[in-house]
């Protein structure tokens, strides 16, 4: 079985409410459920649309063919009708759509019955699950913690009078519920707390805000401040301060306000006080397409900040990665005292997925935050020449008698400012002899298909998803497929790519982007050929059968 | 323990404004027996902005205008350091114009010095934020045309509860009202005119010396409309002590685990801590 359901209208109509009831409930009767989020920058009007796709097998991104629509807006038909599947449903209400030929629902009648009209949503979902076979029970319960007092009674019997509605076409037998369910940036917040991060600053920017503002609901829980600072270009100066001062700092926005933390970025550079960066990407140039997405700032993260300086560069895949990346990403820059960017896309921040629960016990934490009582007699140096390039880190207050200076001028050992020539080049050297230890840290890209793949796809970040489901179906139909798609970026890993594309037939990127940033990537550090190239620059999400069509039309033209 | 601050050679010009403001806070500190590790001086760039390299005490020589917001994030990271930024008016007014007005509404307990010569000294001349209407400088050959930004009334209408000002040409006087800036619980805008020697003929220590004057007993510095018109006195005569002075709740007590627990610096990380947040994703 794999089923998905559509729900459109307009900005404000309730559309999320009946998508959280719907991918609770499901989840919980045990099936893996996946939530495509697709809407317009507006808080009111516009058409919205979000696509619940639920199975008991796992999956990993959306599908285009819908068994249902459950339209709030007449255009919600006209958008979608032709993806319905042949014994597909609509449901709408008979007062707003009276001449059309779908399953009518007195939805507005019953929702007034109810008690409060805006109800509404609850009673289509109400239909949904009884249609579906659902467990009431559970749909009741999903109800009473989403809603409370006055407005819970409502929609409890809205609930009931949609249930009442229609006839049940099948029967969802119920399962043991073992996942959760989590979009990208909750689980990027979730692993940044696991990390200890004590201090998170940022402006409001989609689709950033969602990573800050998880963290500031649990923020006097866990005790860490959230701090809304008035712009980008304070927020990553006043992370490093906290992360001068001791604490684990992060901040994150989005192109545009990412590119407001460039002048920053060159200072952690310099400062070589570490701090983790986000920057969740939306289709550009400038305000572009807001609440869309693409995978267009690639270039642009790896080389932001002017100068040169270590970075890296971590684009996350999935949530379950990113949970992990980002407690991970504290670790590596703490260890190398520079700053850690995680790459993220609107499309991975708002979907939702089920998942294997996070394990806790996996996350560590390595401060390498060096005891004063190990350093020499007199005064410290911040930037004491060392093998690996990585000086001894002190906190200030917190180090017996010494005191800690960081500057952003080119400086000597003790971090004062040091124009000389010597100076100039053994720190140049110093910082950038990290990138040796570096390199030996990163994570090659995550391969998964054919044990020898003749075909060989290459992509980062988020498309993952859609390379999974693509690579399974282009093996059942006889391909020889495979995917790897790369989590750390830059500095750029190419033991694994290099292994697999020497044996392929053909190497084709898949990448979210108009001018292959990736493939750049693979030309500039390896002397693989590439064959063939996918890409998807209309600020909507790429999904497997978008690849699979991709590759036959590749195919065709002989690749 | 040891609270003697010691002090490094300067590159600034003899006769500048700085040397003064550095024996003054040297002074201060020490006056204060606050040991130099637990002091943490945040500044931009500039020759103000080079404070830290010359006393020895915890710094942050950061960002052009950026002074202000490591300031914030290390003080609430770690509120038992005494956090003193430092920068000079184009730095704090200009370039960090943004930072200087919601730092203020903050109120985050932090001193900060603004030093103000009314001019750029480390780019060698042009017109600042402070500099008068029609001044020529090396940029403005036909004088400044923009109006000067009126720091003091600035920070008041934005709420500051500590507005000060004072001279480098006074030395106890600047004493005094750094000691009383860092112990204002609170954020404290004390705004320093220094000459500079070089860059600007105009605003000169006699220019500064023939207008100042120190403000008297008379004058009640918890009487806002008072203070904001001793804050637009900028002629003949120009008040230097305190403005104003009111107690504030800060914005590190608005954070009760920062108000009733340890330093954000000293809490226990462990993983296992967040593992109850799972129960938002069943």
């Amino acid at each position: 079985m794999d089923y998905t359901i559509l729900v459109g209208g307009a900005a404000g109509q309730g559309i999320e409410t009946v998508v959280l009831l719907l991918e609770k409930t499901i989840k919980r009767s045990g099936y893996e459920v996946f939530t495509y989020k697709n809407y317009m920058s507006m808080v009111r009007g516009g058409h919205n649309f979000m696509q619940v796709r639920f199975s008991d097998e796992p999956v990993y991104t959306y599908s285009s063919k819908l068994d249902m629509i459950f339209a709030l807006t007449e255009e919600t038909i006209d958008y979608h009708g032709d993806r319905l599947k042949e014994n597909g449903v609509i449901i709408a209400d008979d007062e707003i759509f009276p001449d059309m030929d779908i399953c009518h629902l007195p939805l507005a009648k019953a929702s007034r019955d109810s008690g409060n009209q805006k109800t509404f949503p609850t009673v289509g979902f109400g239909a949904i699950v009884k249609i579906f076979g659902m467990d009431i029970g559970i749909a009741e319960q999903v109800v009473k913690e989403n809603f409370s007092g006055k407005i819970l009674e409502v929609n409890l019997n809205a609930l009931k009078w949609g249930y009442s509605l229609v006839d049940e076409r099948q029967k969802l037998p119920g399962k043991k519920d073992e996942r959760i369910i989590i979009n990208g940036n909750q689980a990027l917040a979730l692993g940044a707390i696991a990390a200890g991060v004590k201090f998170y600053c940022g402006y409001p920017m989609t689709p950033s805000t969602s990573v800050m503002s998880y963290i500031s609901s649990k923020a006097s829980e866990m005790g860490i401040v959230v701090d809304q600072i008035e712009d980008e270009v304070g927020a990553l100066n006043m992370a490093l301060g906290a992360a001068y001062a001791g604490v684990r700092a992060m901040t994150g926005s989005s192109g545009g306000g990412f590119a407001l933390m460039c002048e920053a970025m060159s200072l952690a550079g310099i400062l070589e006080t570490p701090v983790v960066i986000v920057n969740a990407q939306r289709p550009g140039p400038a305000t572009g397409l807001s609440t869309r997405t693409e995978q267009g700032d690639l270039r642009f993260v790896i080389h932001a900040g002017h100068g040169e300086f270590p970075k890296i560069v971590i684009a996350l895949r999935n949530p379950e990665d990113a949970f992990y990346q980002t407690a991970r990403a504290f670790n590596l820059a703490e260890k190398y005292q520079i700053p850690v960017v995680l790459m993220t896309e609107e499309y991975l921040t708002d979907y939702m997925i089920t998942t294997e629960p996070f394990d806790f016990n996996k996350v560590t934490i390595e401060r390498h935050i060096t005891d004063p009582a190990d350093l020499p007699e007199g005064r410290y140096k911040r930037y004491m020449y060392t093998d690996s390039g990585v000086s001894p880190r002190l906190i200030p207050g917190r180090s017996g008698d010494k005191t800690v200076l960081v500057d952003s001028h080119e400086h000597n050992e003790f971090g004062n400012i040091d124009e000389s020539v010597e100076t100039r080049v053994n720190m140049m050297k110093k910082r950038m002899r990290k990138l040796e230890s570096i390199k030996e840290d990163l994570q090659e890209p995550c391969y998964f298909g054919a044990e020898h793949p003749e075909q060989l796809m290459v992509a980062f970040g988020a498309t993952w998803g859609a390379l999974k489901e693509a690579v399974e179906e282009l093996n059942r139909s006889g391909e020889k497929a495979g995917a790897l798609v790369y989590g750390d970026i830059w500095p750029f890993p190419t033991k694994l790519l290099n292994s697999f594309g020497k044996k392929a037939v053909n190497i084709i990127t898949v990448e979210q982007n108009f001018t292959g940033q990736l493939e750049s990537l693979i030309k500039e550090h390896t002397d693989l050929r590439i064959s063939g190239n996918i890409r998807k620059y209309d600020g909507r999400a790429i999904n497997g059968e978008e690849i699979v069509q991709s590759y036959y039309n590749l195919k065709a033209k002989k690749l | 323990m040891n609270c003697e601050y010691k002090l490094y050679d300067p590159t600034w010009c003899p006769g500048c404004g700085n040397y003064m403001i550095r024996t003054a806070l040297k002074m201060a500190l020490e006056e204060l027996e606050i040991p130099p590790q637990r002091v943490a001086i945040f500044t931009g760039i500039g020759q103000a902005a080079k404070m830290p390299h010359y006393i020895d005490t915890n710094g942050f020589n950061g960002l052009h205008g950026r002074a202000l917001p490591p300031g914030i994030g290390a003080k609430l990271s770690n509120k038992d350091l005494t956090v003193i930024v430092e920068s000079g008016d184009g730095d704090t007014y200009g370039e960090g114009g943004n930072h200087f007005i919601h730092t203020i509404r903050r109120n985050i307990d932090i001193a900060h010095f603004v030093h103000d010569n009314q001019i750029y000294g480390l780019t060698k001349g042009q017109g600042s934020p402070t500099t008068a209407m029609g001044q020529v400088t090396t940029l403005q050959f036909e004088g400044v045309k923009i109006e000067p930004v009126k720091p003091l009334a600035l920070s008041l209408t934005m709420g500051a509860g500590f507005v000060a000002r004072g001279f480098s040409g006074d030395i106890p006087q600047l004493v005094s009202l750094m000691k009383e800036a860092i112990k204002y619980r609170g954020y404290a805008h004390l705004d320093i005119f220094q000459p500079c020697v070089v860059w600007n003929k105009v605003n000169t220590f006699q220019w500064y010396k023939d207008r100042v004057y120190k403000l008297g007993e008379d004058h009640d510095y918890t009487d806002f409309e008072a203070a904001f018109k001793k804050a637009l006195e900028f002629e003949d005569r120009i008040p230097t002590g305190i403005l104003y002075k009111v107690e504030r709740e800060t914005y590190e007590d608005r954070f009760s685990f920062i108000k009733n627990g340890p330093a954000l610096v000293d809490s226990r990380l462990d993983p296992i801590d967040a593992e109850k947040l799972m129960a938002d994703f069943v």
